[in-house]
């Protein structure tokens, strides 16, 4: 078993505690968290902010962030448009506001979707086994082969460019990354006695992967996908950096950083620094966050 | 029914009957070429019958293959080989629909009272879930009401049902195991070590509890055990086994005061007697050497490189289960 922690729990008379989180309340799990794991914080804080931008990017955004302004092109930063302006006249702070929003859907949706289904899969190899195991951990290895932003190339070329088809593109990848992950944490699960008893009692094959199996996964789980949605977001600039991924004028990072760094880096160069930055920043913030959370979650190190 | 009179059994048919079971777990090598380098005989020709409303013991030290044997009865492993007919009917030949049926008939208690419930689950939700799932009570009222009753059954509050078990102590939780054992009302229930990893003063509170709930619900037990003062308060007969096989069987106190197997015999003077006086002055032999591996038991009878009495006709023929007194059964040639 890898979850088996004795930490004592709060409630009087009670005694360890195998999934340590479960029992503490949320706010006082909150606290210690900000407390121990500052930098954890700050990068929560980032990505909160970032959210924050991406959710509220209509009211925040002093310009419609696909509007030309011929008249004002290539600005540099001033108090009318505080980041400048593109080579089109577009309001940079504008289009990073909403650029916010296109990282984030395409790196949630992705992380979340590759990640469920990669949960799943996993759980569901290792509670069968034998062949289905061997085979699915098989197929698994030739898509790992590949590097992360390869096959989401050969997924793009299939299907196609644009928002929906990049999350797609970046989803494949991942399936494979969570479900060898996961695999390993069920393959212990699956040698507790509880998961016995709920074959005993003649439970579904699907009841005991989906109530019994999977929300002792969780933990792990949880941490993978902090790390997935960084991966995520760095894929789609990349891609939209390479054109494959968001297309014009749709207000992406990576496109802004493609559109900048090409001609204008030493004329204009808050056009790609903007962006970039923008990038760096939140992959930073989610990879603060979810090295934090699993120093957290780890029960190792909990509770010291 | 013509009328005519049918004459009743004589012997009670037996509620389960485990027939030459063996299981054999492969050691294999290799991923794209995998080949059998040996196995492992956990369990190597097991006989034994447990009739309706009795406690068999089955006793032995760890790794004698008694879970295994427990497992297969549940049909958690699938046997090598041999048959175990519960009420007549072979349990690994049972499909879908019958193999359903007979989960709620033979149930089960773990050992460890910590991993045996999911950590992510309430109480209630543990022992309701198979009273769902089987469709026993669909109304979630009646069935919350099912679930209050049984952990009154098992010496729990009712209240218990909004607890998680990280919330309850060792002894409360096996109370929650044995609840959720007894929600679907079985006949028959395999007790693996289901009190070995208790304090000993709970481990009274939860004999008593078996007891109990055998007598109130006609319910027959297999009882996994390796304390040996348990099994005999408990159990009307034990059996005993070495490496895989079951070397001697007989009425609990029989057994006890009159065991005839040589390694019956070390296993019972290695009990502690807890006068300190008797304790010092009692003889204790134990068996010579290690438990040898299951991979490659020894020939013939399992027990002979261990055994005072073993001559050399022991290493080639392997002994079978003689009743050598009424109803004591005794796997040995030497022993008359």
């Amino acid at each position: 078993m890898t979850i088996t922690a004795r930490t004592p729990a709060p409630v009087a008379g009670a005694a360890a505690d195998e999934l340590p989180d479960a029992n503490r309340s949320p706010l006082r799990a909150a606290r210690q968290f900000v407390r121990r794991q500052p930098l954890g914080t700050v990068g929560l804080v980032i990505v909160l902010v970032m959210f924050a931008a991406g959710a509220m990017a209509g009211w925040i955004a002093p310009y419609d962030p696909e509007a030309n302004d011929f008249a004002a092109m290539m600005e540099a930063p001033s108090w009318a448009h505080l980041l400048g302006t593109d080579q089109l006249g577009r309001d940079i702070f504008s289009r990073l506001v909403f650029g916010a929003r296109t990282a984030l859907l395409v790196g949630f949706s992705s992380a979340v979707v590759g990640g469920v289904i990669g949960l799943v899969l996993g759980v569901t190899s290792a509670y069968f086994g034998g062949w289905f195991d061997l085979v699915f951990q098989r197929v698994l290895d030739v898509l790992m082969a590949f590097p992360l932003i390869i096959l989401a190339l050969a997924v793009v070329s299939v299907f196609g460019t644009g928002v929906v088809n990049v999350i797609i593109a970046i989803t494949v990848p991942l399936v494979p990354r969570c479900g060898r992950v996961v695999r390993a944490s069920a393959l212990a699960v699956r040698e507790v006695p509880y998961v016995d008893a709920a074959r005993a009692l003649g439970f579904s094959h699907a009841r005991i992967v989906l109530r019994h199996m999977v929300p002792n996964v969780v933990a792990p789980f949880l941490i993978l996908l902090s790390a997935f949605v960084g991966q995520a977001i760095l894929a789609e600039a990349s891609l939209s950096y390479l054109g494959l991924g968001v297309q014009e004028p749709v207000p992406a990072w990576g496109l802004m950083l493609q559109g900048g760094a090409e001609e204008y880096a030493t004329t204009a160069p808050w056009i790609a620094v903007f962006p970039g930055l923008a990038i760096v920043l939140t992959v930073l913030g989610i990879s603060l966050f979810g090295d934090a959370l699993r120093d957290a979650i780890d029960p190792k190190l909990r509770d010291r | 029914m013509n009328g005519e009179a049918i004459p009743a059994p004589l012997l009670p048919t037996p509620l389960l009957e485990v027939r030459q079971l063996a299981m054999h777990f492969p050691i294999s090598e290799g991923i794209v070429l995998n080949r059998k380098i040996g196995e492992v005989k956990a369990v190597d020709g097991v006989d034994f019958t447990i009739n309706r409303g009795e406690t068999l013991g089955l006793v032995g030290e760890s790794g004698c293959g008694k879970t295994t044997t427990g497992r297969c009865i549940l049909r958690l492993e699938r046997p090598t080989a041999g048959q175990i007919l519960f009420d007549g009917r072979d349990v690994n030949r049972m499909e879908r629909q019958e193999l359903t049926a007979l989960r709620r008939r033979v149930q089960v208690i773990f050992q460890d009272p910590y991993s045996s419930l999911n950590p992510r689950m309430k109480v209630g939700d543990i022992i309701g879930e198979p009273i769902k799932v089987h469709g026993v009570e669909r109304d979630p009222r009646r069935r919350r009401d099912r679930v209050r009753e049984l952990l009154s059954v098992c010496g729990l509050d009712p209240k218990f049902t909004d607890r998680y078990p990280h919330e309850m102590s060792g002894g409360q939780r096996q109370r929650v195991g044995i609840a959720r054992a007894l929600a679907l009302d079985p006949e028959f229930i395999v007790c693996d070590e289901a009190v070995s990893a208790l304090d000993v003063s709970i481990q009274a509170q939860v004999i008593n509890l078996l007891e109990d709930l055998r007598e109130r619900f006609g319910l027959t037990y297999l009882f996994i055990a390796h304390d040996l003062s348990v099994v005999r308060h408990l159990c009307q007969r034990v059996a005993v086994m070495y490496l895989g096989r079951i070397v001697e069987m007989a009425d609990s106190d029989e057994l006890f005061d009159n065991p005839l197997h040589p390694y019956t015999q070390a296993l019972l003077s290695a009990v502690p007697v807890p006068d300190p006086r008797i304790e010092a002055a009692r003889a204790f032999r134990p068996p010579r050497g290690e438990v040898p591996s299951p991979i490659n038991p020894p020939s013939g009878c399992v027990f002979h490189p261990r055994c005072p009495m073993a001559v050399d006709g022991c290493k080639q023929a392997r002994p079978v289960l003689r009743e050598l007194r009424p109803r004591h059964w005794v796997a040995c040639s030497e022993v008359n």
